[in-house]
């Protein structure tokens, strides 16, 4: 697995590029807690520790990617415990998890700390490499401070405190889509560059290292049905291009909906699982209540993909003949 | 209580056991997992839980004790009806009396007291042991089933309400900047805290047992 952890270090270094010292010590949390979560549980069940898999590392990278980069440390360390411990330990470690382990952080935090995880900072802010986020140093257990003078005194164009999809979902603004490819906007630490998500995805997937199917199913299918929402009503809804490259559709179909143990193994279950997954995100962005929806859609896809995989077996070569024999 | 040695009437320290199984051995929550809806429901603050530990062990213990009085003169076939009429009275006075006390938790508990009509530990005591004992033993196993349910009902309402407001009892434990755990005030948190209490308990007990399984085999 640790081609992955390769593959995500250019999109954390252009996290870091893109937020400063914030997103480095979050992913840095992150991808501690997640280890010595691993490591203590591993001790505990009186078993080899699984960290030197390397995928342990990947869970925390992707749990820090999909955090907003002003999000507070100890949320985030809190976060890597639950993933680790909830999403994968508990269900028997490595190769055990029924969801994305990550995701499965993401959506504790969601839920328990629904105003930080929802407190975007802007992109290329003034000082990010010399200064944390006010909140990103937030005293355990305490509230983060609030952002609204930090963010007047650092932003660099008239930042209102809305990613993207925010911005669409609410104030009906849709961001331009070049900005949007190239990832020079604010977001999740992780999420924001669809292009650099693209290249270290087409590395694992030439290396083979991944499921090509997967990504190629979920953002096809956002793509069409995306579109389909566009052609109906073209005021309403953004046109498909900004549903490929905002929020965490990239990150999540190339990095977290092809998890290996909690996505179908079958050839045709696979294209159905990510068709699933990328309608489900599209209609959580539009129909829902949330801006995004990819976190719930993938986990949704997670959960069915035991009864994708039998619904899909292949038959056995050689049954339909023996069958045809005895009757 | 010293007269009681006899043929019919159980001796002190068998009474003393029904008591205390209910207490720990058999917690009818953390090892009996009964009385599932009402422990996921209404822990949200250490009062709720309060007030619906108390209102059950009430009904826990006088229904016991109506229904171990007349264990002999009701017909097999209309057990269950007789057993809920006898525990839909006490609730409908737990209910009167909620409402006398404190109007704010009884519109927080809501329906779940009139639920406790169907709590399958109040029903599951009558069949399983009130219908079988006598009333004073009877009387005892409601309590200390009814403490044990009081008890694992603070358990998780302690925790929740800590954790998701910060408060103990509507009490601020933390200060003004405490970041609440959203989470814990929801149903998911109910399950989450469950789920670690029952963690804790099984862990213990599975100690307990593989330290006395090496006793047994010297013996």
């Amino acid at each position: 697995m640790r081609n992955v952890v390769y593959a995500l270090l250019p999109v954390c270094a252009f996290s870091v590029w893109l937020f400063g010292v914030s997103a480095l010590a979050l992913i840095v949390t992150a991808a501690a807690a997640s280890v010595l979560t691993e490591h203590l549980f591993s001790k505990l069940a009186n078993r080899p520790s699984s960290v030197k898999d390397f995928s342990v590392v990947i869970t925390g990278l992707l749990l820090a990617l999909t955090l907003p980069p002003g999000f507070p440390l100890w949320m985030t360390a809190v976060g890597g415990f639950i993933a680790v411990a909830l999403g994968k330990m508990l269900f028997g470690g490595l190769g055990f998890n029924i969801f994305n382990p990550a995701l499965v952080g993401r959506a504790f935090l969601q839920a328990a700390f629904p105003v930080a995880i929802t407190s975007y900072t802007p992109a290329m802010a003034r000082d990010r490499f010399s200064e944390f986020i006010p909140t990103t140093l937030a005293l355990p257990f305490m509230q983060p401070a609030a952002l609204t003078e930090w963010i007047a005194r650092v932003r660099v164009d008239a930042f209102s405190g809305a990613t993207p999809l925010m911005q669409q979902k609410f104030d009906h603004v849709t961001t331009e889509i070049l900005p949007l490819f190239l990832g020079k906007v604010s977001g999740s630490a992780g999420e924001t560059s669809a292009l650099l998500i693209l290249l270290c995805g087409a590395y694992l997937i030439a290396r083979n290292f991944m499921d090509w199917r997967i990504p190629a199913a979920m953002l096809l299918s956002a793509f069409l049905a995306g579109g389909a929402f566009h052609l109906a009503s073209p005021a309403q809804y953004p046109n498909p291009f900004f549903v490929l490259f905002s929020g965490g559709l990239m990150l999540g179909a190339l990095f977290m909906a092809t998890d290996m143990v909690a996505s179908p193994v079958t050839p045709l279950g696979v294209w159905i699982y990510g068709a699933l997954m990328g309608l489900v995100t599209v209609i959580i962005r539009f129909l829902g209540g949330l801006p995004e929806g990819v976190m719930y859609a993938i986990l949704l896809g997670n959960a069915v993909s035991p009864m994708i995989d039998n619904l899909t077996q292949p038959r056995v070569f050689g049954t339909r003949k023996k069958a045809e024999a005895k009757s | 209580m010293h007269h009681a040695h006899g043929l019919v009437e159980p001796s002190p320290s068998e009474s003393m056991e029904s008591f205390l199984n209910g207490l720990w051995k058999q917690n009818p929550v953390f090892v009996q997992v009964l009385g599932m809806c009402p422990t996921l429901a209404i822990t949200n603050s250490v009062r709720n839980a309060l007030a619906m530990g108390l209102a059950t062990l009430f009904v826990l213990v006088c229904s016991n004790a109506l229904v171990a009085l007349v264990r002999k003169l009701v017909p097999r076939q209309v057990r269950i009806a007789t057993y809920i009429l006898i525990i839909a009275t006490f609730v409908t006075i737990v209910d009167y009396m909620i409402k006398a006390i404190s109007v704010p938790v009884y519109k927080a508990l809501g329906a779940f007291i009139a639920l406790i009509v169907v709590n399958c530990i109040i029903l599951g005591r009558a069949e399983a042991f009130a219908s079988k004992n006598p009333v004073g033993k009877s009387i005892l196993d409601g309590l200390g089933m009814g403490i044990g349910f009081f008890f694992a009902l603070l358990c998780l309402g302690g925790v929740r309400e800590i954790l998701g407001a910060g408060a103990f009892l509507g009490y601020p434990l933390f200060g003004p900047n405490y970041q609440p755990w959203v989470l814990f005030l929801l149903p998911p948190g109910g399950f989450f805290t469950l789920a670690a209490w029952l963690l804790v308990f099984t862990s213990w007990q599975a100690r307990k047992k593989r330290r006395q399984a090496p006793a047994e085999v010297q013996s």
